[in-house]
Order: structure tokens, then sequence, then C-alpha cells
């Protein structure tokens, strides 16, 4: 192994990839929300009549500038509940099937 | 009608973005940070700066990967985090990620001290060099994409990689000779 081989093995022994906390994610995804949430609040509060004044018109249009930021957020959000909603499906259909097996029963047992 | 379909495309690509790069961005910026805390946060920002200008980017992008885009974000954020806080590129990670390298025990504990021995010429190579070096390694990204995220020719950065790594070797070779002597 020749000596420029031997440093890029070191190299890439002491380069691993990190993997990010969970926490970041969750992090990320909850900031995003509560900007996209607070963006929401100030446009809702804002009286349309407002409007009439060009002076007012800087802090509606930076609410939609952040409430389109955090609509990203809340993607990745859903697609957390999704995937979440994925896992718990299992247990579900489980629950269903019992449920379904204890009706079964009880129609018989009444018939 | 198509506004709020362009919408939803560009929040979808931006979530796959997001999910398949998330570890890219991070550890790019724990290597180039050196703590888990500040690239917690260099990752964040990263983050909400990309999707401000993601619509833009996706449109010159001509179909290219995005990635050498969001790691030049991290980058550029990285330079004014040092710039801010007047630091220095550390040498020292919170804990060594090599602790964490999937390589069996016996290997990594042999390969230790010469992965320590690497690390501490790296923090000491120029910034350029020590970036291309992590986007390597770190990130398995080509001279291409480096070239792009650090905004030169191709032919600049297959440079710039020779000569980190030329000058980690000749690093080694002088540990090596003074560990000989002593």
């Amino acid at each position: 192994m020749s000596e420029a081989e031997r440093v890029e093995r070191l190299l890439k022994l002491a380069f691993t990839p990190v993997e990010p906390p969970e926490a970041l994610s969750d992090r990320l995804e909850r900031g995003l929300t509560e900007m996209a949430d607070a963006a929401a609040d100030e446009l809702a509060d804002w009286e349309l009549s407002a409007m009439s004044d060009p002076r007012n018109w800087v802090r509606p249009a930076a609410a939609v500038v952040v409430g389109s930021v955090a609509a990203g957020g809340l993607v990745l959000v859903r697609a957390r509940q999704q995937q979440k909603k994925r896992h718990s499906s299992g247990l579900r259909a489980l629950e269903k099937s019992l449920r379904d097996v204890a009706d079964d029963l009880e129609k018989r047992l009444r018939g | 009608m198509d506004e709020v379909t362009d919408k939803q495309r560009l929040d979808r690509d931006f979530t796959e973005l997001y999910r398949a790069h998330l570890r890219d961005v991070y550890s790019y910026a724990y290597y180039r940070i050196g703590n888990h805390h500040d690239a917690e946060d260099l990752t964040e920002q990263t983050f909400l700066q990309a999707y401000r200008h993601f619509d833009r980017a996706q449109r010159e992008s001509n179909g290219r990967p995005l990635r050498p885009w969001l790691i030049r974000i991290a980058h550029n954020l990285a330079a004014n985090y040092y710039r801010d806080r007047s630091r220095r590129p550390v040498t020292q990670l919170d804990d060594a990620a090599i602790i964490s390298a999937p390589q069996g025990t016996e290997e990594m504990v042999e390969g230790r001290e010469e992965v320590m021995e690497v690390l501490k010429g790296v923090s000491e190579l120029p910034d350029d060099r020590r970036e291309a070096l992590i986007m390597r390694f770190a990130l398995d990204m080509d001279n291409r994409e480096i070239a792009r995220a650090l905004g030169r020719s191709e032919g600049a950065t297959k440079v710039l990689i020779h000569r980190a790594i030329k000058q980690l070797e000749q690093g080694l070779e002088a540990g090596d000779e003074a560990g000989v002597e002593t």
C-alpha cells in the first residue's frame, strides 16, 4: 500500500459520517412549524382596512415570507406523522381484526 | 391552482432533499465546527436558508444534484461563524466520530492512534484543503460536486485534494521519523 493510499484509508476512518441527533430533526421541524403558526396568526389578525396604508404592507409581506419558509417544515412534519401512522397501522389492523372476531362471536352467541 | 401545485411540488422536493442530505449537512457541520451544539445550529440554519432559496436553486440547477449547493450554504455559514466569533477551526471533536465507526473493535484500536494523527494533521491544513477533505471523505463527494460546493473548477479541486493528501503524508512521515529517533 502506497503512502497516499494509507493516508486515504485513515481519512476514511477519521471522517465517518455522523448521524444527526433525533432532537435536531425535532427541533428543526418544530421551529419551522412555530414560525408558520406565528406567521398565520399575524396574517389572521391583520385587518384588510389596514392594507390601505402602504406603510403597513411590510409586516404582512414579511409574514408571508416567514410562512412560506415554515410551510416546508410542515411538509416535513406531515411526512413524519405519516411515517408514524404507517408504523402504528399494523397495530391498528390487529386491533381491528380482534374486534371483528369479537363482534362475530357475539353475533353467533346471540344467534 | 397551478400555484398550489407548484408549491406542493416544491415542498415535496424540498422534503426529499432534506431527508436525503440531513446527515451530509450535519456531518459537514460537525467536522467543520468540531462540536455537536454548534453543528446542530449550523445544520438548522442551512436548511432554513436552503428553503428560502430552493425555488430559484432548483430552477437554475438544470436537473443537476443540489447537494453541492446545500453544502455551499453550510460552507458560507461556517465561514460567517468563524468570522463573527473570531474563532479558529478546532481540532478536537466533542466525541471522536471514529468511536462510532462501523469497523471491528480490534481494527479500531490498532488504527486509532494513526487516525488521531491524521485528524491532527487535517486541523493544521489550510481551510480550503480541510474542507475539500471533509467533503471527499465524510460526504463521499466526487471532484465535480466538491468543485461546485467550493466554487472552483474541477481541475483546481483535484489539485487541492492531491496537495492536501500530500501534505498529510509528509506530516505523518515526519511524525514517524520523530518517533523512530526518540
